[in-house]
């Protein structure tokens, strides 16, 4: 059965792609968004850790808010990693060879903030504790401006060429591009606008997750950065969705894209709106709706080309019927992902309702880096 | 250097240095589990003090293991393209049911478990680590899953210019998986045993020589005994898995093993060699019990390194029985377009130098660290703790270090065994490697890489040692003033 059958309304050009390759499409998505959703909020508490926390004591506290999560909110970026090498080898293996540098600087970031989470507090020494802060808050901010150039470089297309192997008489599509050529306008824009945005979600989650003086200065920096991640989105959105067709992609998608695209607006909007009324919640909610809905607009352009541009690689292009896994492998994993992918979101659930209180510094026990702190501010 | 040298040098040194990690906090946080079950059945705080302080000492281990962790799941994609793509209907799934199953569960529950000593109850809490090891377990199965195919790539065909899953039951029962599993979880546990034995007898020496307090002793002798059992029963189970596995690649890779024997000629009489200086070459070698090998492999011929060379160039890459796995089979027209192509020859043999001595290393200096846990024991014996001297102390430091030696060459004998094969006589590794990323972002990434780890490691040993010297922590039980304070600030 092909995805026509399914969706006569669709009028799907190049090839015919399968149910299963359309779900995984979908899923590879789901992943995505999940991984945005949840680290979007601990990257952008990592990259303000040293602005909103005045004092090792604000530091500890803001990295408490994410402390029992950041680790699994990561592997969603791992499970989308693995997926798309399962389901679409094609599409792993162009994509991560062809953005090996901005790849690599991802790695570095992820390597960072993650040591720097688990080994910050483990020295009372201020100044150990702030190289971290700051290690915490490159290795968050890194990986959020090179995904966000990134997704912008699939929307218009990364250009791929035909290669030969030195065995088989097919060809393998391989990028095309330079890794200067990935700093276009819009892909600029695009890092930006998830730098603002992350930094967004971040700041009203941690405005979520505390009271007191963090709170407060969560709530005040957030109300400021909401504005700034609102123009970009907003250019991002009109931009994106009026950049010209790639091959194969359909109408119907683009309509859908616009569609998401506006909403992601309303969400940040929205979110902008709450902050002022000092409804933390729905705040939250209005970045996560925004954040949720930019992704599906990206991958409402990533059918049928993954984010490719087979323009110049029209006979063998790169798309999701010729990069994807065999029928019996996706049965696999189609069924293993059935089984599995509720059990996982059951219990990450209950990990943030076990954790939902609010955190306060007052709950902070003082110890040697908030004492050396404190002699230095008498001393000043 | 050429550009695959470099990819590969990559791939070997990040491998190599995740590895360091990873036995350790598979097996550690077994133990950490068993000791606080401990602590639940008997109420004694002796194991609850020995649970804060190896958990701690495992958290410090973790993080590394993790970050590392997410290199290796991109580099196949990043530094070896054409490998992903010819390998990946086959390959992908179990890295993607890995983070699924494996790193969904370890990670939340670790979370869980770190900051849920005063907000969960004792019993959910247990739970909560207890699911955390388990994810850490489950991980290696896909692992070692994955790495046993590329030995042994069963279950597959060659359609579509690419190699495609027939039988995913014959992955999971890939016979080299089936024993290299078991190897490399006892391996671990010798790794963590290790490390638990050697701790806790430098804090029971130490608490001993400054006249401590008697309930320090207790608990870290309790640290040695658990410490110095699990190492040596899991070093036989090590040593009891070792066997079968050699065997199992005497068939399914022989020329692997034709050079961790740096055996020359195909032999009746195959002799065991102690050492080898010269490789193929003549002398320099000691050589054993004639007919050794053929009684530990159980084959009436032990194969050479120069009749597999003959062999290859006659009909190709085959078994130890003379037959071929339907991939080996199916990819061989496409294989000599390869050699055609590129107009060199493939030389079937691995670096037999890397091979014969990873081999040897990797089991004398595992057995050396069972005899460290045997010693350890004696040692330690009734209520028995030794003075400190110069001695004991190199010991208690070789003694962690040991197995963590012994798995690093126990990979590098794995992989450097496998070549010239990514997938095993079927992908040659040139062949797996991106061609479209630069020798400069290589060097580039690779010297970062080496940098980076390298002053991570100096900060991990430096923490490590430092929770090691502070001992084992006091708990005083936590009286709560209000709705949020339980909640224990763990970062």
């Amino acid at each position: 059965m092909t995805f026509q059958h399914v969706l006569p309304l669709l009028d799907v050009p190049l090839h015919s792609p399968t149910v299963l390759q359309v779900l995984w499409l979908i899923l590879i998505a789901v992943l995505w968004i999940g991984f945005f959703f949840l680290e979007g909020f601990d990257f952008g508490v990592g990259m303000l850790l040293p602005f909103l926390g005045k004092n090792d004591k604000e530091r500890r506290l803001i990295v408490n808010t994410i402390g029992p999560h950041w680790d699994g909110n990561e592997v969603w970026l791992l499970t989308a990693g693995g997926a798309m090498f399962a389901a679409f080898p094609g599409w792993y293996a162009t994509l991560f060879s062809g953005l090996y540098l901005p790849l690599f600087l991802v790695l570095v970031g992820l390597i960072l903030r993650g040591v720097a989470f688990e080994y910050r507090g483990k020295n009372d020494d201020l100044a150990w504790r702030k190289r971290w802060d700051w290690a915490a808050a490159i290795g968050s901010f890194l990986p959020t401006l090179v995904l966000g150039v990134g997704f912008a470089n699939f929307l218009i297309g990364l250009k791929v060429a035909p290669h030969e192997l030195a065995f088989g008489d097919t060809t393998v599509p391989l990028f095309a591009g330079t890794f200067w050529g990935l700093f276009s306008p819009f892909a600029l824009l695009g890092g930006l606008l998830f730098v603002a945005l992350f930094a967004t979600h971040g700041a009203f989650f941690i405005a979520l997750k505390t009271h007191g003086v963090i709170h407060e200065r969560a709530e005040a920096w957030g109300s400021k950065i909401v504005l700034a991640a609102l123009v970009l989105l907003l250019a991002v959105v009109i931009w994106g969705n009026l950049h010209k067709e790639l091959p194969g992609q359909l109408d119907a998608l683009r309509v859908v894209a616009w569609i998401t695209g506006v909403v992601a607006i309303a969400g940040l909007a929205c979110a902008w709106f709450m902050n002022k009324k000092g409804r933390d919640g729905w705040a939250f909610i209005g970045t996560a709706i925004s954040i949720v809905m930019l992704i599906v607009m990206y991958f409402a352009h990533f059918y049928p080309g993954l984010g490719f541009d087979n323009s110049l690689a029209l006979d063998t292009p790169l798309d999701l019927t010729t990069a994807s896994s065999s029928p019996k492998t996706l049965q696999i994993m189609t069924i293993c992902a059935c089984c599995l992918v509720p059990v996982v979101l059951a219990y990450q659930v209950w990990s943030y309702w076990i954790y939902r209180k609010r955190l306060s510094t007052a709950n902070i026990p003082d110890d040697a880096a908030s004492a050396q702190e404190e002699r230095q501010g008498v001393s000043a | 250097m050429s550009p695959d040298t470099i990819a590969r040098w990559q791939f070997g040194i990040t491998t190599v240095y995740h590895f360091l990690f990873v036995p350790l906090t598979i097996a550690l946080s077994v133990l950490t589990a068993v000791l606080q079950t401990l602590w639940n059945k008997t109420g004694n705080d002796a194991y609850l003090r020995l649970t804060k302080f190896f958990g701690k000492l495992f958290l410090i281990n973790f993080a590394m293991g993790v970050v590392t962790g997410i290199v290796q799941e991109f580099q196949f994609g990043m530094n070896w393209s054409e490998y992903s793509r010819f390998v990946g209907d086959i390959f992908g799934a179990p890295l993607a049911l890995e983070a699924l199953i494996a790193f969904f569960l370890e990670s939340t529950f670790l979370g869980l478990w770190i900051f849920g000593w005063d907000r969960l109850s004792k019993g959910v809490h247990l739970v909560t680590i207890w699911l955390a090891s388990i994810g850490t377990v489950i991980s290696s199965i896909f692992i070692i899953a994955a790495n046993a195919w590329m030995q042994n790539p069963v279950g597959a065909t060659y359609n579509n210019g690419r190699a495609e899953l027939t039988d995913f039951g014959a992955v999971l029962t890939n016979p080299v998986f089936l024993w290299q599993w078991p190897h490399t979880i006892t391996a671990s546990f010798v790794t963590a045993g290790a490390f638990m034995a050697a701790v806790a007898a430098y804090g029971l020496i130490k608490t001993k020589a400054k006249g401590g307090p008697s309930a320090d002793l207790v608990a870290y002798r309790k640290g040695v005994k658990l410490g110095a059992w699990v190492l040596i029963v899991a070093g036989v189970f090590t040593v009891l898995t070792g066997d079968p596995l050699g065997k199992t690649m005497v068939q399914t890779q022989p020329s692997k093993m034709a050079a961790a024997e740096a055996q020359t000629t195909t032999s009746d009489n195959a002799p065991f060699a102690l050492v080898d200086f010269n490789g193929e070459a003549e002398g320099g070698r000691i050589e054993l019990f004639p007919g050794f090998l053929n009684w530990l492999y159980g084959t009436d011929e032990v194969q050479g390194i120069e009749n597999l060379r003959d062999q290859y160039a006659t009909d190709g890459y085959l078994l130890n029985d003379g037959t071929q796995l339907p991939l080996q089979a199916e990819f061989a027209d496409a294989l000599k377009e390869v050699t055609d192509n590129n107009g060199d020859e493939i030389d079937p043999i691995p670096n037999v130098m890397i091979t014969f001595w990873s081999f040897r290393l990797m089991i004398g200096i595992g057995c050396l660290a069972i005899l460290g846990g045997v010693l350890l024991l004696v040692l330690t014996r009734g209520d028995r703790v030794p003075k400190p001297n110069k001695l004991i102390t190199a010991g208690l430091i070789a003694l962690p270090i040991l197995p963590l030696v012994a798995n690093s060459f126990g990979w590098i004998f794995t992989e450097m065994g496998r070549q010239p094969w990514i997938v095993n006589g079927v992908l040659p590794t040139l062949q797996g490697l991106s061609p479209s990323v630069g020798v400069g972002s290589v060097w580039f990434s690779l010297i970062v890489f080496t940098l980076l780890y390298g002053a991570l490691a100096v900060i991990e040993v430096r923490l490590m040692l430092k929770y090691i010297r502070i001992g084992l922590p006091d708990v005083t039980p936590v009286t709560t003033q209000d709705e949020d304070a339980p909640l224990s600030f763990a970062y």
